[in-house]
Formats: structure tokens, C-alpha cells, sequence
């Protein structure tokens, strides 16, 4: 069974590259373009990653992290944090609201699908005797 | 009976009980419990006033002149009852600044001039030789008159004996020991002769004694009375007119006029005079008892001055007795041994009173005032570097004592014979009168200077010299008579008795006319005729504004200093009110309810140099108290250099506030500035990070995409043709907002060029839409135009304006309801503005997002539709560019209703075109 993605993003474009990108590596994916429609997936979708833009309106990324984290049910949920900012700052907060891997835009597609293969095959090697 | 030796025994007996009354005195004093602080003691030490002179020589004037004594006694009597306030302020300048003499004082009040010091002690010494001269002369004819008893022999005549038998001579010698021994026996620092002050007020009284007990033997014992008295003289033609108060031989009006304005100065400017009645003065309440006990003294001793005249003449009517030994022949020839012994002590009494007094005063003068300036200046004594001057100061007292006793005597052998003792006085009276112009101008008036007061003394003294001194000298026959007769060198003009042809007066008064006219004009001129130095201003001030600088009269200077004294110095630094406030509310820490009965002690003291250190600071603050709360006053040039510096350093800190005032508002400033500098920093770093996150966005998909396209060569041509597109997109996004975010910074710098020139807005106008028409047609948006016929010109930039046109009708076109969009456009104007408005029919602005959208990478969308493709800086760039050009830019919306975005320019000056375009399209 095909791992899922939540694209959280709000940038039309970049969420055409990042479904395109994440299809291709055998992933299911969704994409929601704001913090709202991000939250709705979550419990619905239930995707084994989300690659959360930091700067979403109407939720930002930061705080869509915190719940993820926060909730029981998406223990095995792991958070791919996209930032534009590159900023200490942001990767600190990003990587204290609870994600578990962060990545700068522009970023090389290479290096991302990898990151988000890698994220998955420890979510799932240290879940998947259970399933 | 009365051989020689009973005379000179009886004589010795009461110089040795005048000693006695001195020595108690002082011992009293040293004991703090002065006798001379007695209203009564000070007012009998005044009668000093009465010398031989009156007891002698005013009925000598009497039988001569009748009433024409008077004036000499109407004189002091005036000035005690009128005048006293003259004398009070002295007394306090005295006691404020220590003087010692006359000359101290004449020199203090004009700078502390050494010059004048001199010329007032020269002035004072040579007016008052003929004086003690008339003294001996009085002694010596006394002694010899009564040595003949019981015959009357009058006295030999001067010169026609050796010296060394004239008993005026021995009379000199003897005064002189007096002096010194009451004196000079120890250096008093204040200047002050308790002892001697005691002596003389009880000579006054034995002098009075014998006065009055001869004139009631004459008048009741000789005559029957008074009124027997009188009748007889009336009835003899010599003396009747003696009796008409202003007849022929009492003297012209201008004689009495004269004579008593004389000696109305006398009585203050006589060197014993002003030691008595204000060097010695211990309290200025004394001043009121003696304002009237002086004056009943005067009447009292010239009560039977007639009385006694009248029974000489009557008695000795051939004239073979001078009228001078009156009060003492007649008691001998009625063989009154006694009382002539009496009448001989009181005589002597009232001689060795004046000698003694005038003696050290002016000896005081010579020493302080001539020799120790002179020798102080010469360093061949090498006197500065010498600690104690003390024993040198006395020994310079003693010799000047017995040179101006000596002196005296001379002027006897010289002038002796030629005047009646009347006459003698008053050259002396006419001298000291000399210092009046000086002294009492510089009480009053602050204008007069010491240029003033050295030409006036000047003047005047010469004047004097000239109209009184060589005359007598000439009398005497020391001098050529011809010279007073013929005038010098033969002109009549310039003859002393009668200068410039002044005559019909008698020569005292002659010479008091010219003597006043040159001393007071020359003052006046002096004064004049060149500004006062500071030094000089200061002393004017301190001596005509006395009370203004002192508390209430006594406030006694008990211990160091007195709380006005100090009050008044930091009042000179600090402001008199403010120096008040403090010393007030010190007081009020004292417990007391004024600063007069705060004691001057060292807790004062140093409470006033506190105040005064923080104005002037310590060191300064030190000395000028040190002027007021010790003995010795600092020097007046250091006074006033300190004074200086204080301003100067006063004035410098008054800079120095400025400065750092501001200092103040300029670190103010700095510090807005540098809060304004922070804030736009904090703004560049914000615009940096969001320009860094909307350049990065556009570049992530070009990367993102182009990866793709490289790593799948084997893609569906549709999917390629997509992904290409969004390549080409996002790089033209990223190209729009690099060129805006450079325009917008070339625009905030001041850096962008505007080409601004007068524009047709109608044309601009008409242009925007044709370049936007493909826009909304592929939008399917419908385009309504309602374009004003007068149409104003503007002044701005053609570009530019396009620019916000593009922007406003893109956006409208971009938000519009998509198929069923509307926008309208309107030019519209008055006479000051161009207006134009793009309304759509979009979703519409939120009120809370109206004021955002024109700030930097606020973009409002609806979030349900896709992100609007601007960059977020076109609003913010149309704003500013409005701005440059006068105009202002601004939106009306609701949710739902769509928008208007409005913006108006000024229009051109005069440039209103009745064009006749009209609306439509």
C-alpha cells in the first residue's frame, strides 16, 4: 500500500511540482493550500508525511506542526517543514513546534524526495511489524 | 600763698588724678565693664570741644565784640540737634571698617587712597599747630599771671625771654608726656583710648566746675546780680553796643552766617572731635542723649561768658589787663586765691583735654596715614619682612607727639603775640572745614571720586594757606607785610586779605568764602570729570549705602562677626533676597524668628561660607569671609580681584549650562534618531526577508520544474508543454518583482529619476486602457468610461502615471467576477484636482485589509480562487508615486460590492482645457 503525502502549500505552482514529484516516488498524495484545508486532511487523510510549507494562510505551518504533534493518533506522522526564509530562527522554531526534518527553498528536487523516502522508511520500519 | 611750687604741686595733683580716673577706666574696660559705654560719659567727652580757647578766650571776644562769640558755640549746638545723622553714619562706617582717624576714613571712602590719607594728615597737622599753640599760649599766660599774685602783671611778651625759662616752652614739654602717657602706652588694635575718653569726660566736668563758679562769683559776689550787671554795662557807650545781638562789633550778618557754618564743621571735622564723637563711640544711641546734652554743656559754659566780660571792663576800664585773663584777673583782684587756683586748673583743665586728644589722634594720622605708608614703601627699612611693628608703631606715636608739641610752641614764638586766642582757633577751624566738601560728599553722594576729593583738599588748603597762614605769618612779621598789604608782586588783585578784591569782610570769613568756593568746585570737578575706578565705586558704596549693608543699629559685633555683616557678603555673591531666604531659614533652625538675633559665631560663619563656597567656591569663599568675620580687612585689590574671578568663573559656568543644554536636546535627538534608525532597520530587515521569501517562491518552481524536465526526458509532451509554461511564468514573475523591488528602492531613496512635465490626463488615460483592453477582453470583463470634457492638466511623469493606471485597471480586471466582470473608469475634476476613480464589481476589500494592501508584500486575495499572480508591491509603488506628484491614492470597498480605487493629482496652474472629447467607449 502506497505511503501518503499531505502537500500543505500555497503556492500553486510548487504544489504542481511537489504532486508530480512524490507520485512519482510511489507516494499517494494530497494537497491543501491553506493552514484550514491542511487541518481537514489530517484527520481524513491520515498521511504518513506532510511537507508543510511554514507560511500557510489562515493556519501557519508552526501551529498545523504543534497540533500534529499534539495528537495521539498522528504519533506516526512525520513533518517535512518547507521554508522560504532559510533563517536560523525559522529552523529553530520549525524544529521546536516538533518537525522532524526541514528544507530550504529553492530546494533540489533530488535531495527532497530523498529526505521524504528516508522520513517514511524509519516511520515505517519503526511502525510497520505492528501493521 | 600761691608761690610757684603750691601752682605746679596743685597742677600735678590733678594731672595725677586725671591719670587715676584713666587708669581705673581701662582697668574697668579690661574687666568688660566699660564706664565710657555711658551715653552721659560720651556726651561729656564731646565738651573736649571747649578748650582754653572758651575758657579764656570767649570773653576776651565778649568785651570786644559782644555777642560775636556766639557763633562758635550756635555752630556745634546746630550741628548736635540737626546734624547727629551726619555723625551716625560715620560711626557706622567707623565701626564697619575699622578706621582708625580722620585721614583713614577721608582716604577708605575715595579707594583706600594713600595719596589722600597724606594729604588730609598734612592738611590736619599744619590747620591744627596754631591751635595747641593757643593752648600754651593759655597755660603758660595763666601760670605766669597767677605766679605774679597778688599784683596783676601781665605775662612778658614772646621771644623776649631764652627758652629754657619760657614756661610755655616747659608747658609744650610737660603736655607732650601727658599725651604719650595716655596715649601710646600700649598699642590698642581698634584704636580705641578707653582711659583717655574717661580723663576727658571728667575734665569736662572740672572745667565746667570752674567755669560757672567764677562767672557766679563775678556775677553775684563782685555785682548784684545779673540784672545789676547788665544795667551798668548799658549804661557805659562801649559796652552798650555790645549788648545789640548783630551791632557793628558783633560782626556782619556774613560773619555770624560764617562763623557758625564753621564751626558747625568743626565739631565734627577736628581731629579730637572726630576721635571722640566717632572713633571712640561705642553705641549710636549715645548720639541722641548727646544731641541735647552737648548743646545744654555749650549753654551752660557761655552763660556768664557776658556776665564776666562786663565786670572786666567795668573793672579794668584802662585796658590795662588783657580781656583774655578776664575769668582769672578778676578773681585775683578781689584776692580769691582759691577760686583763682580754680579758675587756673579749669583752664589748664580744658588745655591738656584738647592737647591730649588732638595730640593722638593726629599722631595716630601721622603714624598710620604719612610715616608707616612711606616707610612700608621704602625697602631699605626692610619693614615688610619684620613681624611685630608694634613697638615701632608707638615709638613713631611718641615722636610725632612731641614734634607737634613742639611745633605748636613754635607757632607760639612765631604768631603767638600777634592774635587774640579767638582768632587763632578759628585758623584751625578754617582748615579742618577744609576736609568738609570730602567727607560729607562722599557720605551722600557716590559720584565723588578721589581725583575729586585730592583736588578739592587741594585746592582749598591752598586757598587757606594763602588767605590765613601768610597773613599771620606776615603779621608776626615772619613775612614781608608788604606782601598782604600790596598783594604779591605788587598786584592788589591778588592780595591774601582781600583776593580778587573781595572786602568788607573780616578775614575768617574772607578766607572761608574763597577757601568753599575753590574746595567745592574742584571736588566737583574732579569728580567729574573722570569715571571712578571699580575699587573706588566699591568703597562709595559701602560708605553711602552703609545701612542698606548693615542690620539694625547696635547689632553689636560680638564675638567674630555679625549675622548681617555675613548676610550681606553672600548677598553680594548670591542675590540679597536669596542670601535673605537662607539666613532666614537658618535662623528658623536656630530657633530664633530673625536673622538679628542670630550670633555671628564660627556655626555662622561657616554656615555663610557654605553658601558661598557653592557660588564662588571654597577658597574665594574663605577669604571674603575672612573680610567680614576678622579683625584685619582684606586688602581691596584682592577684594576686587576675587570678585572678578567669581563673576568670570560665574559667567563661565552660565556657558557651561548653555553648552550642555544643549548637549542635552542634541543627545535627545540623537537618540530619535537612532530609535527611528533602529526602527528602519528593523523595517530593511523585514522588507529584506520578505523580498529573500518572494524572490525564493518564484525560484523554487523554476528549479523544481526544470529538475523535472532534466531528470524525465521521457514525459508527455502536454505535461511538458505545462510544466515549461509554469517555468516561463514564474520567471516572469520573478523579473516583475525584481524591476519593482529596485523601483521601489530607487523611489524611497530619492534616487528615481522623474521626468516631470505638464500632461493631458485624458490622454494618459485613453492610453492605459488601450494597453489594458487585451486584458480584460480576455477576462471578458466589460469596460465603462466616463471621462470629464474639461479636463485639467497635470504636472508629473508620463511613465510613471501610466504605471499607477496599469496597476489600478489590472487589479480591477484581476478581481472582477470572472465573465460577469464590470469596471469602470472616471476622470474627474474641479478647480484645484484631477480625480480619477477604477471601480469594480469584485469580492471586495475587508475594512481591516483596506489600510494593508498598500503596504509591501500584502497581498489580500481570496484564498479560495488561486493566489492573485502580483507581487505585492504594485499598491504599495502607485502610493508612493501619487505621493511624489501632490496626490493621494486610497480605496473604497465592502465585501461583496466590489471596489473603488481612487487617486487625485493637483492640477496644472491655469491649465484648464475646455477640450470637447466626451466620454464613451
Amino acid at each position: 500500500m502506497a505511503k501518503r503525502v499531505l502537500i500543505a502549500e500555497d503556492e500553486p505552482s510548487i504544489v504542481t511540482s511537489l504532486e508530480f514529484l512524490m507520485r512519482k516516488a510511489g507516494f499517494e498524495t494530497r494537497a491543501a493550500t491553506d493552514g484550514e484545508e491542511a487541518l481537514s486532511l489530517l484527520g481524513t487523510f491520515r498521511p504518513h508525511l506532510v511537507l508543510l510549507d511554514i507560511m500557510l494562510p489562515r493556519r501557519s505551518g508552526l501551529e498545523l506542526c504543534r497540533l500534529i504533534r499534539a495528537d495521539a493518533s498522528l504519533a506516526e506522522t512525520r513533518v517535512l517543514m518547507l521554508t522560504a526564509k532559510g533563517g536560523h530562527r525559522d529552523v529553530e522554531r520549525g524544529l521546536e513546534a516538533g518537525a522532524d526534518d526541514y528544507i530550504t527553498k529553492p530546494f533540489s528536487t533530488q535531495d527532497l524526495v530523498e529526505r521524504a523516502k528516508g522520513l517514511m522508511a524509519a516511520a515505517g520500519s519503526a511502525s510497520g511489524e505492528g501493521q | 600763698m600761691l608761690q610757684g611750687w603750691v601752682i605746679i604741686t596743685v597742677s600735678f595733683a590733678y594731672i595725677g588724678l586725671l591719670f587715676a580716673v584713666a587708669w581705673f577706666a581701662d582697668k574697668r574696660a579690661a574687666a568688660g565693664r566699660s564706664i565710657i559705654s555711658n551715653a552721659w560719659v560720651y556726651s561729656l567727652s564731646l565738651a573736649v570741644y571747649a578748650t582754653a580757647w572758651t575758657f579764656y578766650g570767649s570773653v576776651g571776644r565778649a568785651a570786644t565784640d559782644g555777642v560775636g562769640f556766639l557763633p562758635i558755640y550756635i555752630g556745634p549746638t546746630l550741628m548736635m540737634l540737626l546734624g547727629w545723622f551726619v555723625l551716625r553714619k560715620m560711626v557706622r562706617i567707623v565701626r564697619l571698617n575699622r578706621t582708625t582717624s580722620l585721614a583713614d576714613f577721608v582716604a577708605s571712602r575715595y579707594g583706600k587712597s594713600a595719596l589722600i590719607g597724606g594729604l588730609v594728615t598734612i592738611i590736619a597737622v599744619i590747620g591744627i599747630l596754631p591751635y595747641i599753640s593757643l593752648q600754651l599760649k593759655a597755660v603758660s599766660n595763666s601760670f605766669q599771671i597767677l605766679l605774679g599774685y597778688p599784683e596783676i602783671v601781665m605775662p612778658p611778651k614772646v621771644g623776649s625771654m631764652v627758652v629754657m625759662q619760657d614756661t610755655a616752652f616747659y608747658v609744650a614739654l610737660f603736655m607732650a608726656l601727658f599725651a604719650i602717657a595716655f596715649g601710646t602706652r600700649q598699642l590698642d588694635a581698634a584704636e580705641r583710648h578707653e582711659g583717655m575718653v574717661a580723663a576727658i569726660a571728667f575734665e569736662s566736668i572740672v572745667k565746667l566746675i570752674a567755669f560757672l563758679a567764677v562767672g557766679s562769683y563775678v556775677a553775684f559776689f563782685m555785682y548784684d546780680g545779673l540784672g545789676d550787671l547788665f544795667a551798668r554795662a548799658a549804661s557805659r557807650p562801649d559796652l552798650g553796643i555790645l549788648m545789640a545781638p548783630l551791632g557793628a562789633a558783633a560782626g556782619s550778618y556774613a560773619s555770624w552766617v560764617w562763623l557758625t557754618v564753621l564751626s558747625m564743621l568743626a565739631i565734627i571735622f577736628l581731629p579730637r572731635q572726630f576721635q571722640v564723637a566717632v572713633i571712640e563711640n561705642t553705641d549710636e544711641r549715645h548720639l541722641r542723649r548727646a544731641a541735647w546734652v552737648f548743646p545744654l554743656y555749650m549753654l551752660a559754659i557761655n552763660i556768664f561768658v557776658l556776665p564776666i566780660a562786663f565786670g572786666g571792663v567795668l573793672h579794668f576800664p584802662q585796658g590795662e589787663v588783657d580781656a583774655d585773663t578776664f575769668v582769672l584777673t578778676l578773681p585775683m583782684v578781689q584776692k580769691a586765691e582759691g577760686l583763682a587756683l580754680l579758675v587756673f586748673i579749669g583752664g589748664l583743665s580744658a588745655a591738656t583735654g584738647m592737647v591730649i586728644v588732638e595730640t593722638i589722634a593726629l599722631s595716630t594720622m601721622i603714624c598710620n596715614d604719612l610715616v608707616m605708608p612711606v616707610l612700608l614703601r621704602t625697602r631699605a627699612f626692610r619693614l615688610t619682612e619684620q613681624r611685630d611693628l608694634s613697638s615701632l608703631l608707638l615709638d613713631i606715636r611718641r615722636a610725632a607727639i612731641i614734634a607737634l608739641l613742639m611745633g605748636g610752641y613754635f607757632y607760639y614764638l612765631l604768631a603767638g603775640e600777634a592774635y587774640a586766642l579767638v582768632s587763632i582757633g578759628l585758623i584751625s577751624f578754617a582748615a579742618v572745614a577744609q576736609f568738609a566738601p570730602a567727607v560729607i560728599g562722599g557720605l551722600y553722594w557716590k559720584g565723588g571720586t578721589r581725583l575729586g576729593a585730592l583736588a578739592g583738599l587741594s585746592a582749598g588748603f591752598t586757598v587757606w594757606v594763602y588767605t590765613l597762614l601768610l597773613p599771620a605769618f606776615a603779621k608776626s612779621g615772619w613775612l614781608d607785610a608788604e606782601l598782604v598789604e600790596q598783594g604779591p608782586w605788587g598786584l592788589e588783585l591778588l592780595r591774601p586779605t582781600q583776593l580778587f578784591g573781595l572786602a568788607g569782610l573780616d578775614q575768617i570769613t574772607h578766607a572761608m568764602i574763597w577757601s568753599m568756593i575753590a574746595n567745592v568746585g574742584a571736588y566737583l570737578i574732579g569728580s567729574v570729570v573722570r569715571r571712578q575706578s571699580a575699587a573706588e565705586h566699591v568703597q562709595a558704596t559701602l560708605f553711602v549705602d552703609v545701612y542698606q549693608q548693615t542690620g539694625e543699629p547696635g547689632s553689636a559685633w560680638r564675638g567674630a562677626t555679625s549675622a548681617s555683616a555675613l548676610q550681606t557678603l553672600v548677598g553680594r555673591f548670591l542675590g540679597p533676597a536669596r542670601a535673605a531666604e537662607l539666613f532666614m531659614s537658618y535662623a528658623r533652625l536656630r530657633g530664633v524668628t530673625s536673622v538679628d538675633e542670630l550670633e555671628g559665631d564660627r556655626d555662622l560663619v561657616r554656615f555663610a561660607e557654605l553658601q558661598l563656597a557653592g557660588t564662588i567656591g571654597a577658597a574665594s569663599a574663605k577669604t571674603m569671609v575672612a573680610t567680614v568675620a576678622q579683625e584685619e580687612p582684606l586688602g581691596l585689590e584682592e577684594v576686587m580681584t576675587i570678585i572678578d574671578e567669581a563673576s568670570q568663573v560665574i559667567a563661565y559656568s552660565h556657558r557651561l549650562e548653555e553648552k550642555q543644554q544643549e548637549l542635552e536636546s542634541a543627545t535627545l535627538e540623537l537618540k530619535a534618531a537612532n530609535e527611528r534608525l533602529k526602527e528602519l532597520d528593523r523595517l530593511k530587515d523585514d522588507f529584506i526577508s520578505t523580498v529573500t521569501h518572494e524572490l525564493r517562491t518564484p525560484l523554487t518552481s523554476i528549479r523544481a520544474f526544470s529538475e523535472i524536465l532534466h531528470d524525465n526526458p521521457d514525459l508527455e509532451g502536454v505535461e511538458r508543454q505545462r510544466f515549461l509554461a509554469l517555468v516561463i511564468k514564474e520567471s516572469e514573475r520573478l523579473t516583475r518583482l525584481i524591476n519593482q523591488v529596485l523601483d521601489l528602492a530607487k523611489i524611497e531613496s530619492g534616487l528615481a529619476e522623474w521626468r516631470t512635465a505638464e500632461l493631458d490626463m485624458r490622454e494618459i488615460v485613453l492610453e492605459s486602457l488601450n494597453a489594458t483592453s487585451a486584458i480584460f477582453k480576455a477576462r471578458g470583463v466589460q469596460v465603462e468610461m466616463r471621462i470629464s470634457p474639461v479636463t485639467p492638466r497635470v504636472m508629473a511623469d508620463r511613465d510613471r502615471l501610466m504605471q499607477v493606471l496599469l496597476n489600478l485597471l489590472s487589479n480591477a480586471a484581476k478581481f472582477c467576477t470572472p465573465g460577469s466582470g464590470r469596471v469602470e473608469l472616471r476622470l474627474s475634476c474641479d478647480a484645484s484636482t484631477v480625480r480619477v476613480d477604477v471601480s469594480d464589481n469584485g469580492v471586495g476589500i475587508s475594512a481591516e485589509n483596506q489600510a494593508l494592501i498598500f503596504e509591501k508584500f500584502r497581498q489580500v486575495g481570496d484564498t479560495l480562487t488561486d493566489k492573485p499572480s502580483g507581487t505585492g508591491l504594485g499598491l504599495a509603488i502607485c502610493r508612493r508615486i501619487v505621493g511624489h506628484f501632490g496626490g493621494r491614492l486610497w480605496v473604497e470597498s465592502e465585501p461583496g460590492r466590489g471596489s473603488v480605487f481612487s487617486f487625485d493629482l493637483p492640477a496644472a496652474a491655469g491649465a484648464a482645457d475646455p477640450g470637447s472629447l466626451a466620454a464613451g467607449a
